[in-house]
């Protein structure tokens, strides 16, 4: 260990800016875009944030599971474009209640992912490999389900999944309930705790008794279902189940993720951390949008970030 | 005389713990040294020293009277010291002739390896010492023995005049180990020195000019090994005498708790068989690969073994994973706890109640109080100095990380515990704290299975000691009145 030559109250600080180095960054940059677009800090302007992160938020709650216990999740986009199609082919007017299509996209996200889980557990084959094998196979299945071609003609009840509740975005309220849980789940509950072990040291929590392949495939299951959900939301916000819909959405995922404070080699981070992520990405695009940046200028900023945030997060650790 | 090379109040500490302890060492060019001592005596450590892979944090070094310090194994090489390590790690896929000259290629033109060159040199090679390796075969499909051959032609490709070989025969027949000595009697001729270290004292009497004991990171002696019997050799290896002999018995009217019979796995043991009843602390004593550590692995089901009965209370069980051993009340507290102990992240509180978490848990969910109340009274049981409850286990002491290794082990409430070198690399105070815990526990009717590499640690704690070697129970023992030198006569392969 190093000696920390750092005085008790500087080293406060410190303490302060590591745990909170993402919120103040989020508050410069908005504080920045507000003085320079007041239209920024308006509240139409600010939901319509929110409704923009949801979708990637729910992805990237769901990656984080399978990011804390070592792995990764590439299929995301694919397992999005599937359900989306799997929904909507259930959600025409007067055919279903509303409940069956919303389950199926859930139901058959979960599967992906569970199979998934099994396949690198059971096969032990690495989770890129593996991952990035679902993400052309869902895509196909959602070509193949659709005839390639968008479902549209869908009931308003699923419509209302896209739409808003008592005035707020109904995504934004489902990004919040299911983060909520996560982070209770994550941090109370026995399966959270174990998820956290095995991506710490998956050959100590083996030796602890662990249950090491269930854990890591619940993980998986987990990340599928919650792209489930996310394909269900995008499908009723675009009024359509899109086969070519949610591309590289894995990508913003983990990025979110990952610039949250969440490791890639596991065992650390949380979903306070990925929210925060999902929400400075969200700003961040929000932000240069409203001041009529290109779009190859964003990408290039977006990509910058992703790294300059993980640097900084290295440069903390050590 | 002008020696080749001469080190001189060698010292080197890990994290805190000494383990050399001012070694010095002589060494003529054309001379096979053999360097011996028990496990941990300092043997590879010193060797790492001098072939550029540790830096001594003490002493100093003269290669031809020239005072010289490798900063790694490369610089080493440049100078003449090759070290060819235990576990050999070749480049599988590549050819022998690619493997020998890794490094040093003949190249033509810009940078194009000269194939034509690369080949003659290698055939070059191979006359000198009479072997026929075809140069252009694949490491993969060489045999063991073969490879070590690679490594040492690849030493002398890089013109080494000193060869330090670590245990070269242990994965060796005895067929090819004959050829090995020929080899290196046959490099003897030609000038070239060999450091030889290893546990078969026969190899030493049969190979070596000179050998050289080491004990508890020093040096003991060094004889030429005409003057000088095996008994003898033994004794110095052993040395120190005993601290504190051990205590009674407990009563062997006790049924067992644990019965194994006729446990086999592989080639890493097999036919082994014993008794451990309750409050009993059974020692294993032996060499490493002996397979002490595999024994226990397979009593844990971390390496289930192939054959054989294992019960508990009387009741024959299969254990095929951790989980199965933990339901009947078998722990495990590993040898390596970095690998395999601890998660680094955690601090003792989530880390202690890993295995077990399901008794602070209603429906799944964790009662955070009733967790944190257990970790703070283990953690004073146990005498584990941390800043908190959850400081990461990673940033304690080697000798708290492993009491907390040992409280997550009682916390699941085994009736068994099997024990791997649970002192290991931890300094003199907490070795003695975890020998008082370990006492404490088979007191409190605990049946311990204990591994360790440290003899005086196996005699003063066992109440009956065993003796591996080579996958075998080689002698049952009674540590009241064994001697140090009837158990290593035991553990040597004979």
């Amino acid at each position: 260990m190093s000696p920390k030559p750092a005085t008790p109250k500087s080293r406060t600080v410190l303490r302060l800016l590591e745990r909170f180095g993402l919120v103040i960054v989020l508050l410069i940059i908005g504080t920045a875009l507000t003085l320079l677009q007041p239209q920024f800090l308006t509240s139409a302007n600010l939901l319509n944030v929110a409704r923009q992160i949801s979708i990637n938020g729910i992805l990237a709650v769901g990656v984080t599971y399978v990011l804390l216990t070592g792995g990764v999740d590439l299929s995301l986009g694919s397992i999005v474009a599937l359900t989306g199609v799997v929904a909507a082919t259930f959600a025409h007017p007067g055919e279903w209640p509303v409940l069956v299509p919303i389950a199926l996209g859930i139901f058959s996200g979960a599967c992906c992912g569970a199979v998934n889980g099994l396949i690198i557990t059971r096969g032990r084959i690495a989770p890129f490999i593996v991952t990035l094998g679902m993400m052309t196979l869902a895509r196909g299945l959602a070509l193949l389900l659709s005839n390639g071609r968008p479902v549209s003609n869908l009931g308003t009840g699923f419509l209302a999944v896209g739409g808003d509740f008592l005035g707020f975005p109904v995504q934004i309220l489902i990004l919040l309930a299911i983060a909520g849980a996560s982070r209770l789940f994550l941090s109370n509950m026995r399966l959270g705790r174990h998820i956290f072990a095995v991506g710490g040291n998956e050959e100590a929590s083996r030796a602890a008794g662990l249950n090491v392949a269930g854990i890591k495939t619940f993980a998986y299951t987990m990340s599928g279902g919650l792209a489930g959900l996310a394909g269900v939301m995008l499908a009723a916000r675009i009024t359509t189940g899109q086969p070519n819909a949610g591309v590289a959405y894995e990508l913003d995922a983990i990025a979110a993720a990952v610039i949250g404070g969440t490791s890639l080699s596991g065992g650390v981070g949380g979903i306070g951390g990925t929210l925060l992520g999902a929400l400075l990405m969200g700003v961040i695009n929000n932000g240069l949008d409203l001041l009529n940046v290109s779009s190859y200028y964003q990408q290039i900023i977006k990509g910058i970030i992703i790294i300059g945030a993980v640097w900084l997060d290295r440069r903390q650790r050590n | 005389m002008g020696w080749l090379l001469e080190i001189r109040d060698i010292t080197k500490s890990f994290s805190g713990v000494p383990v050399l302890n001012g070694v010095s060492l002589s060494l003529q060019a054309g001379e096979i040294h053999a360097l011996v001592g028990e496990n941990g005596a300092g043997k590879s450590t010193l060797m790492k020293v001098v072939a550029g892979l540790h830096q001594p944090d003490a002493g100093e070094m003269r290669l031809d009277g020239n005072p010289t310090r490798f900063r790694s194994p490369h610089e080493a090489l440049q100078a003449g010291v090759a070290m060819i390590h235990q576990e050999l790690l070749p480049f599988l896929d590549l050819t022998v002739a690619e493997n020998i000259f890794m490094g040093i290629e003949p190249v033509s033109g810009p940078g194009w390896i000269d194939r034509p060159a690369l080949h003659r040199k290698t055939v070059e090679l191979l006359d000198r010492l009479g072997l026929k390796i075809p140069p252009d075969r694949r490491m993969r499909e060489l045999r063991v023995a073969e490879m070590q051959t690679v490594e040492i032609l690849k030493a002398l490709a890089h013109n080494a005049r000193l060869i330090i070989m670590d245990e070269p025969t242990s994965a060796l027949t005895d067929r090819e180990a004959g050829a090995l000595f020929a080899i290196l009697n046959e490099l003897r001729q030609r000038g070239t020195s060999i450091i030889y270290i290893s546990h078969k004292l026969e190899e030493v009497f049969r190979l070596a000019d000179r050998v050289t004991i080491l004990r508890d990171g020093c040096h003991v002696a060094t004889h030429p090994i005409s003057g000088i019997t095996t008994e003898a050799l033994i004794s110095l290896m052993v040395g120190r005498p005993l601290a504190n002999r051990p205590r009674s018995a407990p009563g062997p009217a006790a049924p067992p708790i644990l019965s194994v019979r006729n446990l086999a796995l592989g080639r890493r043991f097999n036919n082994v068989s014993f008794d451990l009843a309750p409050g009993e602390v059974l020692g294993i004593a032996g060499l490493m690969g002996a397979g002490r550590s595999s024994l226990l692995s397979a009593l844990y089901g971390l390496d289930p073994a192939d054959s054989g009965e294992i019960s508990i209370g009387g009741r024959a069980l299969k254990i095929s994973s951790p989980r199965n051993a933990l339901d009947a009340g078998i722990g495990l507290v590993t040898e390596d706890r970095k690998v395999s102990g601890f998660i680094p992240l955690f601090g003792p509180r989530q880390n202690m109640t890993l295995a077990a978490l399901g008794r602070w848990c209603r429906f799944g969910w964790i009662d955070q109080a009733a967790e944190s109340a257990v970790a703070d009274e283990q953690i004073r049981l146990f005498g584990i100095r941390a800043s908190g409850r959850d400081q990461p286990v990673l940033r304690l002491s080697g000798g708290n990380q492993q009491k907390v290794v040992l409280a997550r082990s009682m916390l699941a409430g085994p009736g068994v515990l099997l024990l791997d070198e649970p002192t290991r690399g931890i300094d003199i105070a907490a070795k003695e704290e975890v020998h008082r815990i370990v006492s404490d526990l088979a007191r409190n009717g605990t049946a311990i299975l204990l591994v360790s590499s440290e003899l005086p640690e196996l005699l003063s704690l066992s109440h009956r000691l065993l003796v591996m070697c080579e996958g075998r129970i080689t002698g049952t023992l009674d540590p009241r009145t064994t001697t140090q030198e009837e158990i290593l006569k035991l553990a040597m392969p004979g």
